[in-house]
């Protein structure tokens, strides 16, 4: 069950292993709380490899990063990009590269602290790895979004970086299961979904299918909660929003999203019989 | 197990790679969240296997050390087949005796 805190709230999305799928949850979460109303802001602190402004489609629009706030050389608001169809969603840019030299997890406290008196939720992308890029980000969370993939090496980091996080006091921290493919699952040739939530003892707060409209939508620098869109991970990136206000929306059965008589077949062989 | 499990035993099948997946995760998880690798359990393996039987005989072969793990909680099990309990030592200074785990330490010196 999601829990909800009251007041504004500081949430990291990481996973350890990379290329799992932080950055689009972060635009495509960011993006669906914004539409519910929630001033949100996203914060790249994936300094070495920023991507979260490509994938918003705000990269043409960056004049200052969280660099220059951080040296006073501008304030806050300016740094801020704020998204032209959803104004209620800021970007706070990640700085150059060389910022990871003198960083420490004080700053990102400051700028995290900076934002949330403005706005009612902020999402931290992470970076991959748990070294200080981690380190200086889970610093400034309160709350944390762990997402992986069903594969053994993501599985196993997510459960690094839960040790990792739980050590912190970081609470609750809930799971987002990306990439499922519902057809590999039925012939159990991907990890059940009650498999990896067994494994990780997390609570789940999503499930998202593998989706070619991800990639469609990352051409073009718009999320897909931005458009509308009924794509599986479009409704899967909404209901995980919902969720996060605390809703109670029911997850997805990946079982049920395929019909048929093969469905069927595949769901009976996934009986446990002992 | 589940049925396309038992189906594939039948056949003489591998397994489904997510069963295979499912169990090659607990076990490395297991020593990931322990900080154990398997070197220094094997070597904790062979010294509880040997101060086990010096209390009861044991079958050294199926004797089996290993950590488990559910909830995020890790456990060590052991489980050690007893073939026979040893002839109890002398109790010389506890009349009775029952504190069990506590190695008593004038009984291993003797058996040095
Ligand atoms: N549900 C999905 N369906 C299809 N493709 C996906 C899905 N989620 C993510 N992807 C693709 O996976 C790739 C990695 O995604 P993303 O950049 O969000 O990962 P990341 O965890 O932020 O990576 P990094 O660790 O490098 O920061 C991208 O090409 C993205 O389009
Ligand atoms: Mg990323």
């Amino acid at each position: 069950m999601p829990v909800t805190t009251s007041g504004s709230r500081s949430i990291l999305i990481c996973s350890g292993k990379g290329g799992v799928g932080k950055t689009t949850l972060t635009a495509n979460l960011g993006i669906a709380l914004a539409r519910q109303g929630m001033r949100t802001a996203v914060l790249d602190a994936d300094f070495g490899l920023r991507n979260l402004d490509l994938l918003l489609g705000l990269e043409n629009r960056i004049v200052y990063t969280a660099q220059e706030v951080l040296s006073g050389n501008c304030r806050l608001d300016q740094a801020l990009v704020k998204h032209k169809l959803e104004p209620n969603l800021a970007l706070l840019p990640a700085g150059n590269p060389r910022m990871l030299e003198w960083l420490k997890p004080e700053d990102m406290q400051t700028i995290v602290g900076m934002l949330r008196e403005s706005f009612d939720i902020v999402l931290i992308d992470c970076p991959a790895g748990i070294e200080d890029g981690f380190k200086n980000a889970a610093g400034a969370a309160e709350e944390a979004i762990v997402i992986t993939t069903p594969e053994v090496s993501a599985v196993r980091d997510a459960d690094r970086v839960i040790g990792l996080l739980n050590t912190r006091g970081i609470k609750p921290i809930q799971l987002v299961l990306n990439r499922v493919r519902p057809k590999m699952m039925a012939n159990q040739e991907m990890l059940a979904v009650d498999d990896v939530t067994d494994i990780l003892a997390l609570p789940l707060l999503g499930l998202v299918l593998e989706d070619e409209q991800v990639i469609v939508s990352t051409n073009r620098g718009e999320p897909l909660t931005l458009n509308g869109s009924g794509s599986p991970a479009a409704q899967a990136y909404n209901n995980i929003a919902r969720r996060v206000c605390g809703e109670d929306v029911p997850l997805i059965d990946p079982a049920k999203v395929r019909r048929g008589l093969r469905a069927k077949l595949g769901r009976l062989m996934q009986t446990k019989i002992f | 197990m589940t049925l396309r499990d038992f189906i594939n035993k039948l056949l003489g099948r591998q397994p489904a790679s997510a069963t295979t997946a499912k169990q090659r995760l607990q076990l490395v998880l297991a020593h990931d969240r322990s900080d154990l690798n398997p070197e220094l359990l094997e070597q904790m393996r062979r010294e509880i296997l040997e101060v086990v039987s010096r209390y009861v005989e044991i079958d050294i072969e199926e004797g089996d050390v290993s950590l488990e793990t559910e909830d995020r909680v890790t456990a060590l099990v052991a489980n050690l087949p007893i073939r026979r309990t040893k002839p109890l030592p002398q109790q010389e200074s506890k009349p009775d005796g029952d504190v069990p785990g506590e190695a008593d330490p004038v009984w291993t010196a003797s058996q040095a």
